[in-house]
């Protein structure tokens, strides 16, 4: 999902880029009369309008069709594991931190006192999921670990002094109870 | 009864307003940067300094930055709205007057108080100090907002009370009467009265809610026992800060209709595409708010699909309506380009190429991997640093020299090392956000330096060279006049 996001802003933000720098080239050079130019290129914007609802209508059905976050105000998939992981200042109060590859594990999130996020990252470089951990509320986040190794958890929403080193590790191996 | 006034009287002291709201604003602008530059350093391990400095630093770059943005899409708004309508210049000082009472408040209880929640102030977090800062610096904070948020609140008011005075209603200043009507569109109706409308409609009605979230705030400050429900706190406190970082753009957008025109001896006038993208655009920046909270699962699902719908729409008027109407109103126009002109034409760019990020990662399943990592500060600062600041530049130093700006060559190199470091330092923010870097944490592990080294370079040409186009408009600021371009 990272690269496709980041190859499509890159793709479309060089479309935009184009297109400025093919306009802008010849803004300098006179060309005829202004009524005729805005008349041609708003025939394209309505045809363009067309084009991005029905890109919006279809990205907004396939991204939607099938909910993207099981248990989010829907019925999720029963869990093969529940993990309650409570937030404080800072640091995880985790119930439970090995859990078997291909097992669904469900985390129970909220937290104790202010605002936190729950990130789960397979290395440096890569997050698997993540939701936010919050006072008063208990937010599920559904996840299935496919392959075995140590699940690094940050916390992503700021929350004071030593918000950076607000982390936990979750062990994914094989033979855990 | 008199008959009301078809526009602002030209005085020494509304002059002298508009070049104090200019000046304080290049003088912030740059402040807030050198503190953004730091705090990239500091993640970039160049510079030794303690979390907790860092953190406040963060909130200090976040606040300064949303409040001078605020103060100087004001100003431009300002600037133009009063040729149609009679605006005062003494609710616009005030505005400044307040403003500057707030920013001493908020100077200190971040200097003095060592507050560090961060601009959002996030509930319960303020109260959360554990020992940093306490209930006091908190207050301080929060009401160093409050006075700020009454100031822009005069002067929103004002605005609204002169649009209704010469058009009638809001109603029919943002055109709702011609888009629904069946005549030909009467274009005598200009753009900025459009823009100036929808920003007055949202900011009051976003201020309102921040005065409330941060009021309910300050009795959490000192009435511990007084707990409100963080969920309500959050969508408040977004909806405010989502409305009013918005209308800063909105505002300047102003000095593009204006401006651009006189360049190529176009007329800018309203369609009704135009108004129907204003009118759609003033419900949009109000409704789309719910995509900052795509990861608190309690919200329920109507929210958060409209949240991610609303995102994708947004877009379309900012792309399809004023990036590409400007980009055919200077289609073979035969324009002469000078330096206002040229940020001007950028900061469309940068506004139209963040907008796409930012869409993407309204997203839901996109978010679910991206959300609060650095692909948010990319988009934010390519439509801020990239949109904002030049498009505030550009009209800024029109309205100081109008089409007689004669360009130098550090003129010309300032502007494309603005432009290109820039990009530079927004696409490094995208990539470590596409590697799944944490935004917001004041020390970076050893895998994620490259991103916030190269960024740290990137954002000291950037700062290097506002600092050239700042001084370049201040040398010209005592030639500012009310009326460049009549």
């Amino acid at each position: 999902m990272q690269n496709l996001a980041w190859i499509l802003s890159l793709v479309l933000m060089a479309a935009i880029a184009a297109v400025f720098l093919w306009v802008v080239a010849g803004a300098s050079r006179p060309g005829g009369d202004a009524g005729t130019i805005a008349r041609s290129a708003f025939q394209w914007r309505d045809r363009l309008f067309w084009v991005v609802i029905s890109a919006g209508v279809i990205v907004s059905f396939g991204t939607l069709w099938e909910w993207p976050i099981a248990g989010h105000a829907t019925a999720a998939p029963k869990a093969d594991v529940v993990i309650r992981a409570t937030a404080h200042q800072w640091r995880w109060e985790i119930d439970r931190d090995t859990v078997q590859p291909g097992q669904l594990v469900e985390f129970e999130l909220t937290s104790r006192d202010v605002n936190h996020g729950f990130a789960i990252y397979k290395d440096k470089h890569h997050m698997v999921a993540q939701a936010q951990a919050m006072p008063g509320y208990v937010n599920k986040l559904q996840v299935r670990f496919t392959e075995p190794g140590e699940y690094e958890v940050l916390c992503l929403e700021y929350c004071g002094l030593a918000h950076h080193a607000m982390r936990t590790v979750i062990k994914v191996h094989a033979g855990a109870r | 009864m008199n008959a009301p006034a078809l526009h602002s009287a030209d005085t020494p002291a509304a002059r002298l307003a508009f070049q104090l709201y200019v000046a304080i604003g290049i003088a912030v602008f740059l402040l807030m940067m050198i503190a953004g530059a730091v705090f990239r350093a500091a993640q970039a391990a160049w510079l030794p300094i303690p979390a907790n400095f860092v953190y406040e630093i963060m909130t200090l770059h976040g606040a300064g930055m949303v409040g001078v943005s605020g103060l100087a899409g004001a100003a431009v708004m300002w600037y133009f709205l009063r040729r149609y309508v009679a605006l005062s210049t003494g609710m616009f000082l005030a505005m400044l007057a307040l403003s500057l009472v707030g920013v001493v408040m908020i100077l200190a209880a971040i200097g003095i108080g060592r507050f560090a929640a961060g601009w959002t102030f996030l509930y319960p977090l303020p109260a959360r100090g554990m020992g940093i800062w306490g209930a006091h610096a908190a207050a301080a904070y929060v009401g160093g907002l409050v006075f700020i948020g009454v100031g822009f609140l005069l002067f929103y008011l004002d605005c609204a009370l002169a649009i209704m005075r010469r058009y009638g209603s809001l109603a029919r200043a943002l055109g709702l009467d011609q888009l629904f009507g069946s005549g030909p569109v009467d274009t005598s109706l200009p753009p900025t009265v459009v823009a100036s409308t929808m920003v007055v409609i949202i900011n009051i009605l976003g201020i309102l809610a921040g005065a409330v979230v941060l009021v309910m705030t300050l009795v959490n400050l000192y009435v511990p026992t007084v707990v409100f429900d963080a969920l309500l706190m959050k969508n408040l406190i977004f909806f405010f800060g989502h409305v009013f970082i918005n209308a800063t753009l909105y505002m300047a957008v102003i000095g593009v209709y204006e401006i651009v025109p006189r360049y190529t001896k176009r007329a800018w006038t309203i369609s009704r595409p135009f108004l129907a993208s204003w009118a759609a655009v003033t419900l949009i920046v109000m409704a789309v708010y719910p995509h900052h909270l795509l990861m608190d699962y309690v919200m329920p699902k109507w929210m958060v699909v409209t949240g991610q719908v609303l995102s994708y729409l947004s877009g379309i008027p900012v792309l399809l309506v004023t990036a590409y109407g400007a980009l055919v109103n200077i289609h073979r126009s035969g324009l002469k380009w000078d330096l206002p002109l040229r940020l001007i034409i950028f900061s469309l760019f940068g506004w139209a190429a963040g907008v796409i990020p930012a869409i993407i990662d309204g997203v839901i399943r996109v978010n679910l991997v991206m959300h609060n990592t650095q692909w948010v500060p990319g988009h934010f600062h390519f439509y801020l640093l990239l949109g904002l600041v030049p498009m505030l530049l550009g009209t800024m130093l029109y309205a100081c020299t109008r089409e007689n700006w004669s360009e130098t060559a550090l003129d010309r190199a300032s502007f494309w090392t603005y432009g290109v470091a820039g990009a530079v330092f927004c696409f490094v923010f995208l990539a470590a956000g596409w590697q799944g870097v944490p935004r917001r944490f004041a020390v970076h592990d050893a895998a994620w330096l490259g991103f916030s080294q190269i960024g740290t370079v990137a954002a000291t040409l950037v700062l290097v060279t506002a600092v050239v186009l700042g001084v370049r408009l201040l040398a010209r600021l005592p030639r500012a006049s009310l009326s460049a371009g009549m």
